[in-house]
């Protein structure tokens, strides 16, 4: 049964403000940032920050670097490429789930709000333990898999049609925003595999040199697995890259029953 | 996976003890995460009232005496909250579905598509609400 309230040892008190020094530049803004040490027995609490824009870079993540240089080393959250290809970065910004290094600060009105991405353990501060999603990652097999012989001079081609299959779905960089955007997924994440995963099944199902699709599409017949969807469209929403997780599971659930009719 | 045990239990004691991030209280009511809650809330509501609307049927067989009861009662005021709020739930729910239909063909799940659905659901739903009641009470 969903528990739509937060557990105790998660309920989030507000902290400290750290205002800006004096006469520091005119284009302040608050950032209001979800804290948790797991080292002090304390729950989560929200720190605000105040920002001069001025001498900050222009995107959310920017801010959050200059944060943890200037105000507060203790701030911690994963980032790496800077530029919207790692997914390291994803967090809940202004509501919604996004990679903090393609956020742009001006595209947020007022205080920045800053979150985990929603309904996952926390490490610490931004980070959260994403164990699950790998395993789940893990569990569709996301290689390709074959019966025939690999041609003994060439790869396995493919022609520019079926290649334009995955189009849309190679791009996905496991951020995890979509599958942490989705209350199906907050209730069921630990049976239901979630918008990213699926999309990653079904990037594998539509691949022409994969010859393995009866398999695939048996691993998600369950009630759990795939049918937990219903259509909510949080993930589509909110996905960083643009892409269309929803329409992937569709495209699956549709696969499913055009293999009964045969 | 293939920790040392004595890493592995460190791992799982960590676990247990970390919080949950916020969810519910935190992420921004989107218009297709609205609607498809409302489609449950309403489609729950409609097994409530296909219950009253049983009545109905059962008191017309049953003669006029249990038909002046219902009738009685559908026309008080309470009744026909009821009734308009039943009307609702139908109407929202099969224009809704509609939409439910055409996405298990595989239409309609890009946001720009979704979304103009959607709003059309919000606009359709209260105005065919408003003329079936008119013609079910005028």
């Amino acid at each position: 049964m969903a528990q739509f309230t937060l557990p105790k040892n998660s309920k989030i008190t507000t902290g400290k403000h750290h205002a800006a020094k004096p006469g520091s530049g005119q284009k302040l803004r608050r950032f209001k940032i979800y804290r948790y040490d797991p080292d002090s027995e304390a729950t989560p609490r929200t720190e605000t920050y105040e920002v001069d824009l001025a001498t900050c870079g222009p995107m959310v993540l920017d801010a959050l670097i200059k944060i943890k240089n200037e105000i507060d080393p203790t701030l911690t959250f994963r980032r790496s490429c800077r530029e919207g290809i790692c997914g390291s970065c994803a967090m809940n910004i202004d509501g919604t789930n996004t990679l903090a290094c393609t956020k742009s600060i001006a595209d947020v009105s007022g205080e920045v709000k800053i979150y985990p991405l929603p309904h996952m353990p926390v490490v610490k501060d931004l980070v959260p333990d994403m164990t699950t999603f790998y395993a789940q990652y893990a569990s569709i097999k996301p290689w390709i898999r074959t019966q025939s012989s690999p041609p003994p001079d060439k790869e396995r081609l493919q022609s520019p049609a079926d290649r334009k299959l995955i189009d849309g779905l190679y791009e996905c960089i496991l951020c995890a925003c979509c599958s942490t955007s989705c209350p199906s997924y907050w209730w069921n994440g630990d049976r239901y595999l979630g918008p990213a995963i699926l999309l990653q099944a079904y990037r594998w199902i539509v691949d022409s040199r994969d010859e393995d699709t009866g398999a695939r599409l048996d691993d998600l017949e369950d009630p759990f697995r795939l049918y937990r969807c219903h259509t909510i469209m949080n993930c589509t929403k909110t996905c960083p890259k643009g892409l269309n997780p929803a329409k992937a599971i569709a495209e699956i659930k549709k696969a499913m029953l055009a293999r009964r009719a045969v | 996976m293939d920790f040392p045990a004595d890493r592995n239990r460190g791992l799982k004691m960590a676990t247990r003890s970390r919080p949950l991030s916020p969810h519910l209280q935190i992420y921004r009511p989107q218009l297709t995460a609205v609607l498809s809650i409302v489609h449950r809330s309403t489609g729950v509501a409609l097994c409530a009232g296909a219950v009253a609307l049983v009545w109905g049927i059962v008191a017309t067989a049953l003669g006029a005496d249990a038909y002046a009861c219902f009738s009685d009662f559908a026309a008080s005021i309470v009744g026909r909250l009821l009734t308009a709020a039943f009307v609702f739930c139908l109407v929202y729910h099969w224009l809704n579905g509609l939409r439910h239909l055409a996405w298990d063909t595989g239409w309609g799940l890009e946001i720009k598509r979704a979304y103009a659905t959607g709003w059309t659901v919000v606009v359709l739903a209260p105005v065919l609400t408003a003329l079936s009641l008119w013609c079910l009470w005028t």
